[in-house]
């Protein structure tokens, strides 16, 4: 093989590699990512059912309902607009109500959103940042969390 | 007092660290060795004045002294003893000032280590060295200072985040930043070399033992990182595609492949100027990693306080570096002188597939982890990109490399038989494909790719045994021969087969936990039992117990297999009154490899509780393999080449001095 032969092969691979793994990385792209979004999102963007999204913002205080085989109903607010939520599991440790809190799930044809993860906050100091947006944009923001730190 | 003196001693380091930017590298450039002399003792005396900044924090910890502002808001006088150690580094300032002790300890042991280094080398990648230093001294000073005061001082800590109270605090940060701030030094000899223009093999035999050792602490730090989430989170997950452990996993996968190509640049003077800028990517990949963890960018378990300055002085170093490195690299690489070509199939041709995989991988995680913060900042609109997103990207890449890893190191250097490898392989080949007819007799559930998924490791792992095997000769030589020559094997060829079986012992406990693995979750009453494969759980009740500095529910559980206790497991709920918060405590039980996880949810009103138990087949390897790519890469260390430093370059036959007459 030629000198000019071993770099084409060189600058070949490398490119065939580079192809793969963009091609991945498109295909992915498009399939896997999870769009966030504030409980005003959900109700006046007609999220259609059925997509995987995120949701966040706060337990609305009063509305978490625990039934058999540890499956809990609760919604989440952002001020403005609230979206009843549905789970069946463990809930974080830090779940409260007034809380900031993340679902990750898929909405139900009669506007129920079923949750399989939750996720609540690390630590008295944390809010999400996604629920802390979405909170802000409502001009629902009492700055709590800003002035704890 | 003490405080006042830890803040002295971090602006004399900064002091020394600015005469140490500038002096050594003029006497490099002038040829003046009493310049360049100045390198060696500014690096000992900095890393002596961070050390002692960094007693002065340790102490005003140990004293639980809550005049200063840092001790008051992570510490707490009840916390027992280790915490108060380890919660110096367990918040932003006590973290970068643990970051800063490690850099300078680097430069000190490369000015104590490095006496054969060449004088001009060294001094310029002391001072490189120091260039980094000294920005990071001095984001300490201007927005993150650890010694900072309260007046009136308060009677009480706040207490340290309860989820940091446990010993994985004491070994994780220091292992990762020995791994993350040791690709420093890599750094700073690609910067030297390209300051300097010239690079040859022996500069990579120079650079190569310090990637290694920083390669071994970060796979440590990695590898327990990923423990201590497990077993504190709760919800038995051992990797979790978070930006912030992608941002500790790319600077991996880019120091294992600076490793490969650095194999490659010492043995055969070639891939030089690709050797360089990985040693600069995998640098800028640690800056970004500590920019995405400390700037508040990212919200997890890892900001401590975000604060804007902060992220905007990271960002600052990391253009500064990133963009000067690369901008360097772009001026001056062309001066450096080609090595040769190779042909395709050979170990080179292997290493550079190596690379290009592992590459190729580090830039899917990059994306999948950068991309939401880009697409937020451009559009507004927020995404989150999780594990499938990485299963189908870095999941293939990886597989494919690791099918490639057996025949690397059977391939023979300039020019190798592609044929004669497979060959060789038969045997590797045959146990693995046995094992996955194996794995599908014996198993009934799971993705059909599981199975493939443990051959493979299986073939990494009978292909590293080949390895040794080919090359001492076994059942191919009478027995004391062979035996003769397994134990003249350079240290580094068993560091790399013990290194690759490693890997293949981490692949399996990975394919075999997240497929296999049993979960249960139930409401439980005294005297009820649970069962998960063969095991049955009795609930015997709950009890409460008062801690140090906390309240702790602890449900008992007896564990029964086959009717015979084997053990008892008492998963627990802390509840910390000075931070108002709690954290559930996961009991673990091990049978062999494999473990059994109870941690507990809410309890109910009639006695009853919340459980999430998990069965996890084979989990523990996933670490084992981690801490025995550790061992392999601490063998390959050891190898008497690398432990001596380079040797001088035999000295060239003298040319006659007279020329034949023509």
């Amino acid at each position: 093989m030629t000198r000019k032969q071993r770099r084409l092969v060189l600058i070949g691979g490398s490119l065939g590699v580079l192809a793969l793994a963009a091609a991945l990385v498109l295909s992915a792209l498009k399939d896997t990512i999870v769009f966030f979004n504030s409980p005003t999102d959900v109700v006046e963007k007609h999220v259609a059912p059925g997509t995987r999204i995120r949701i966040g913002g706060l337990v609305k205080p009063g509305t978490v309902r625990r039934g058999d085989h540890l499956a809990v109903r609760f919604e989440v607010t952002d001020g403005n607009r609230d979206v009843a939520v549905r789970y069946q599991g463990i809930l974080p440790d830090l779940f409260r109500e007034g809380q900031g809190v993340i679902a990750e799930g898929a909405l139900e044809p009669g506007g129920t959103f079923k949750a399989d993860s939750v996720l609540a906050k690390h630590d008295e100091k944390y809010m999400p940042k996604e629920v802390a947006d979405a909170l802000k944009k409502q001009g629902h923001w009492k700055d709590d969390y800003e002035q704890k730190k | 007092m003490i405080a006042e003196i830890g803040h002295y001693a971090l602006v004399l380091a900064l002091g020394l660290a600015l005469i140490q930017s500038v002096v050594p590298a003029v006497g490099a450039w002038r040829r003046d060795s009493t310049l360049m002399g100045v390198a060696g003792a500014t690096a000992l005396a900095q890393f002596a004045f961070v050390a002692v900044s960094f007693a002065a924090l340790t102490a005003c910890y140990a004293t639980s002294d809550f005049s200063v502002a840092n001790v008051f808001e992570n510490s707490h006088s009840a916390m027992p003893e280790i915490y108060k150690f380890t919660s110096v580094w367990g918040n932003h300032e006590g973290s970068m000032l643990l970051w800063v002790l490690i850099l300078s300890l680097f430069g000190a042991l490369v000015a104590a280590f490095g006496r054969n280094l060449p004088a001009t080398l060294k001094a310029n990648v002391l001072a490189v060295q120091s260039w980094i230093a000294a920005t990071f001294y001095l984001f300490i000073l201007v927005t993150s200072n650890p010694f900072l005061r309260l007046s009136p001082a308060p009677y009480e800590g706040r207490d340290l985040n309860p989820i940091l109270q446990d010993f994985g605090l004491a070994v994780h940060p220091p292992l990762l930043y020995l791994g993350y701030v040791g690709f420093s030094i890599s750094f700073s000899f690609a910067v030297a070399a390209l300051i300097e223009g010239r690079i040859d093999a022996a500069w990579a035999r120079w650079v190569r033992p310090w990637t290694l050792a920083a390669w071994m602490c970060l796979t440590l730090g990695i590898a327990m990182g990923s423990y201590w989430a497990y077993y504190e989170l709760g919800w038995g997950g051992f990797w979790f595609w978070d930006p912030v452990e992608n941002a500790s996993l790319m600077p991996w996968i880019a120091g294992t492949a600076l490793l490969h190509s650095a194999v490659v640049m010492e043995k055969r003077n070639a891939l030089k100027v690709w050797t360089i800028l990985l040693a600069i990517l995998t640098f800028s990949l640690s800056l970004i990693g500590t920019f995405l963890v400390r700037s508040g960018v990212l919200t997890s378990v890892h900001t401590f306080a975000s604060d804007p300055t902060r992220g905007v002085f990271i960002l600052a170093i990391l253009v500064l570096f990133i963009g000067g490195g690369l901008a360097l690299y772009a001026w001056r690489a062309p001066v450096l002188k080609q090595g040769g070509l190779f042909a395709p199939i050979s170990r080179e041709g292997a290493l550079v597939f190596n690379n290009l995989f592992l590459t190729a991988a580090c830039a899917t995680v990059f994306i999948g982890t950068l991309y939401p913060l880009a697409l937020e900042a451009l559009t507004g609109e927020k995404i989150s990109v999780g594990a499938p997103f990485f299963d189908l990207t870095f999941g293939p890449l990886f597989a494919i490399l690791l099918l490639i890893v057996p025949f690397g190191p059977l391939m023979p250097w300039k020019r190798g038989d592609l044929l004669g490898v497979a060959q060789r392989l038969v045997g590797a080949a045959a146990i693995a494909a046995i094992v996955i007819a194996g794995v599908f007799a014996a198993t009934e559930r799971g993705p059909v790719l599981a199975p493939f998924g443990i051959g493979l490791a299986v073939f990494v792992m009978t292909g590293a045994v080949t390895d040794l095997i080919e090359r001492s000769g076994f059942f191919r030589l009478p027995l004391r021969t062979a035996l003769q020559r397994a134990r003249g094997l350079p240290r580094s060829a068993f560091g790399t087969a013990v290194a690759h079986f490693g890997l293949g012992i981490t692949l399996i406990g990975i394919v075999c936990a997240s497929t296999w693995g049993a979960e249960r979750i139930v409401m439980i009453k005294p005297e009820q039992t649970v069962s998960i494969r063969s095991y049955d759980l009795t609930f015997d009740g709950m009890v409460t117990r008062q801690g140090p500095n906390y309240r702790e529910l602890v449900a008992k559980f007896t564990v029964r297999e086959g009717g015979v206790i084997i053990g008892t497991m008492e998963p627990s709920k802390r509840s910390f009154p000075s931070r108002q918060s709690s954290t559930t405590e996961a009991a673990l039980l091990s049978r062999g490899a494999s473990q059994l996880y109870l941690s507990l949810g809410d309890p109910g009103d009639d006695g009853s509780i919340a459980i999430r138990l998990y069965h996890k087949p084979l989990v523990l390897l996933i670490w084992l393999g981690a801490l025995v790519m550790f061992l392999g890469g601490g063998l390959s260390l050891s190898d008497r080449r690398l432990r001596i430093g380079a040797p001088k370059p035999a000295r060239k036959p003298a040319k006659p001095v007279l020329q034949p007459a023509e």
